[in-house]
């Protein structure tokens, strides 16, 4: 059971979010602290920000797409889902600048997948991790370069992005969480 | 002789023999038969499959799943290639793999096996590949396996070879996408067949639009058209407009006991040549589980030429099976 919460933050308009993140980019792009780079995003929400960003961008490499359901260290407890979309990453990664794009960043276990699996591909020169929103409650070492949105929610609250067209997210709180 | 096409030597067993394969949330636990599966489980298992074919063409083809797990490839019966794709699948996913080859002697099969399996257990195996010339020697193991072990049926006597009709299913569908419109036709020793037995119920399961057998009387099972499948004993007119042949592999000893008169006999009527192939659909495929006894069920011809794809079946073998692997030993809570 789900339902919102009347005290939770508000989540600012992800147009102005993502323009922010553009300009961001752009920014460390013409710096030269991101040269020619490579944009991957994590399915699915990582994905829809990253088709968006990626056009604004107008990077010439073609976009990335990472699904790490293969690299989850939670395979014991929650199960394997089908694959309908693979991991495809267009062009080699060896020495490459890589901006790796999700919606969300939580507990840091997804990206420490994501990047064991862009490790199998190659060796990037730098990966720079771009979210929509960080939250807080990390579990690892692990921390966003370019960020829309900080938050501070209590752990029974998430933060649920859908997409792609239009790109929405809302707060929800799960009730019966352990 | 007289062998139950529908219901094979499966030892009594509850009513529904098929449930031991489900764990008690509904998880697949063991894949031991096609049957039972049904097509939300077949299309699942294939669907993941696609997603671990992408990992076969990378250049580090390796993905952690399986890190830290045991699986036991448990041959009575030799085999190479289907003992060595699950063994690829396996090291794909990152699980330790030990080969056990071991031949059956004809007497005390059941204490010898328990007695087996018990010694491989207490080396902290998480899986066993069981291939049997025993029909139900898999389900024999899977009842008697410590809780937390899957058990898969990598081939057991007449009964099974799920994997086989997975994989087959898989690249029909990669290339010929849906199954309802097709035609799909199966060729040869549909008697003996374990390979056949589980594409059949694995083709009616998936809803193929016409699922046909041809053979000789001798090698077609009287009570196979109950399955939903069309008979032909001649090759003319069974692989007339058909989309996939599936040609079977012809074992010699069937001419010794007398089911076949000879080789050449069974080449001249039945061998897939490029003439036979001319009566299917131009755009036909040709399948074969291999290993194929050229000159004697294929011509050399047809089975390296453009319409084979029996090399890619043993591509595909390793996806569906690693596909398997990670779904029975992935947990069952969601």
């Amino acid at each position: 059971m789900m339902q919102s919460m009347p005290d939770t933050p508000t989540l600012n308009p992800i147009n102005d979010l993502m323009t922010q993140i553009y300009r961001d980019l752009q920014h460390a792009i013409d710096q030269g602290q991101l040269t020619n780079p490579l944009m991957v995003g994590i399915h699915s929400g990582g994905v829809w920000i990253a088709e968006a960003l990626h056009q604004r961008l107008n990077l010439s490499d073609p976009l990335g797409r990472l699904n790490i359901t293969f690299y989850r260290d939670d395979f014991d407890t929650i199960g394997l889902h089908p694959q309908v979309a693979p991991s495809q990453l267009p062009v080699d990664i060896d020495g490459r600048d890589i901006i790796l794009v999700d919606d969300v960043l939580y507990t840091g276990r997804t990206i420490r997948a994501a990047l064991n699996e862009l490790f199998d591909y190659g060796r990037p020169a730098r990966i720079w991790l771009t979210v929509l929103y960080e939250r807080d409650g990390r579990e690892l070492p692990i921390a966003a370069q370019t960020v829309g949105q900080r938050l501070q929610l209590n752990p029974q609250q998430q933060i649920h992005v859908d997409g792609p067209t239009p790109l929405t997210a809302r707060i929800v709180t799960r009730e019966d969480t352990h | 002789m007289a062998v139950n096409f529908v219901r094979p030597i499966i030892p009594k067993l509850a009513k529904d023999p098929w449930a031991i394969q489900f764990d008690s949330q509904g998880h697949l636990k063991h894949l031991l038969t096609i049957e039972g599966l049904g097509p939300t489980w077949i299309t699942r298992i294939l669907d993941t499959a696609e997603g671990f074919m992408s990992v076969t063409d990378r250049e580090i083809k390796k993905v952690p799943l399986l890190r830290g797990r045991t699986v036991v490839n448990l041959f009575f019966e030799s085999s190479t290639r289907t003992r060595t794709t699950f063994e690829l699948a396996a090291k794909r996913l990152s699980a330790d793999v030990l080969n056990i080859n071991l031949s059956t002697s004809a007497t005390t099969k059941g204490e010898s096996l328990l007695d087996t399996l018990r010694n491989i257990e207490a080396m902290q195996a998480d899986m066993f590949v069981v291939r049997h010339d025993q029909s139900g020697a898999a389900h024999f193991i899977a009842r008697h396996v410590a809780p937390h072990v899957s058990v898969l049926n990598a081939g057991d006597g007449w009964h099974a070879h799920p994997t086989q009709a997975l994989l087959d299913a898989f690249t029909i569908r990669r290339i010929k996408g849906d199954f309802a419109p097709l035609r799909i036709a199966i060729v040869g020793d549909v008697r003996h067949s374990r390979v056949a037995r589980s594409q059949i119920h694995a083709f009616n399961s998936l809803n193929v639009g016409e699922l046909r057998v041809i053979g000789p009387r001798t090698l077609i099972p009287n009570d196979i058209e109950p399955l939903g499948v069309r008979v032909f004993h001649d090759m003319r007119t069974g692989l007339k407009d058909v989309d996939v042949i599936i040609m079977l592999r012809l074992q010699r000893e069937r001419m010794e006991s007398g089911l076949l008169p000879t080789e050449q006999e069974f080449y001249r009527l039945y061998g897939l040549t490029e003439e036979k192939l001319g009566w299917a659909k131009p755009d036909a495929i040709v399948m074969h589980p291999g290993p194929a006894n050229r000159g004697v069920e294929i011509e050399s011809r047809v089975a390296d030429g453009p319409q084979s794809v029996i090399l890619e079946q043993v591509s595909n073998g390793i996806g569906v099976r690693m596909a398997v692997m990670a779904l029975c030993m992935s947990a069952s809570t969601e």
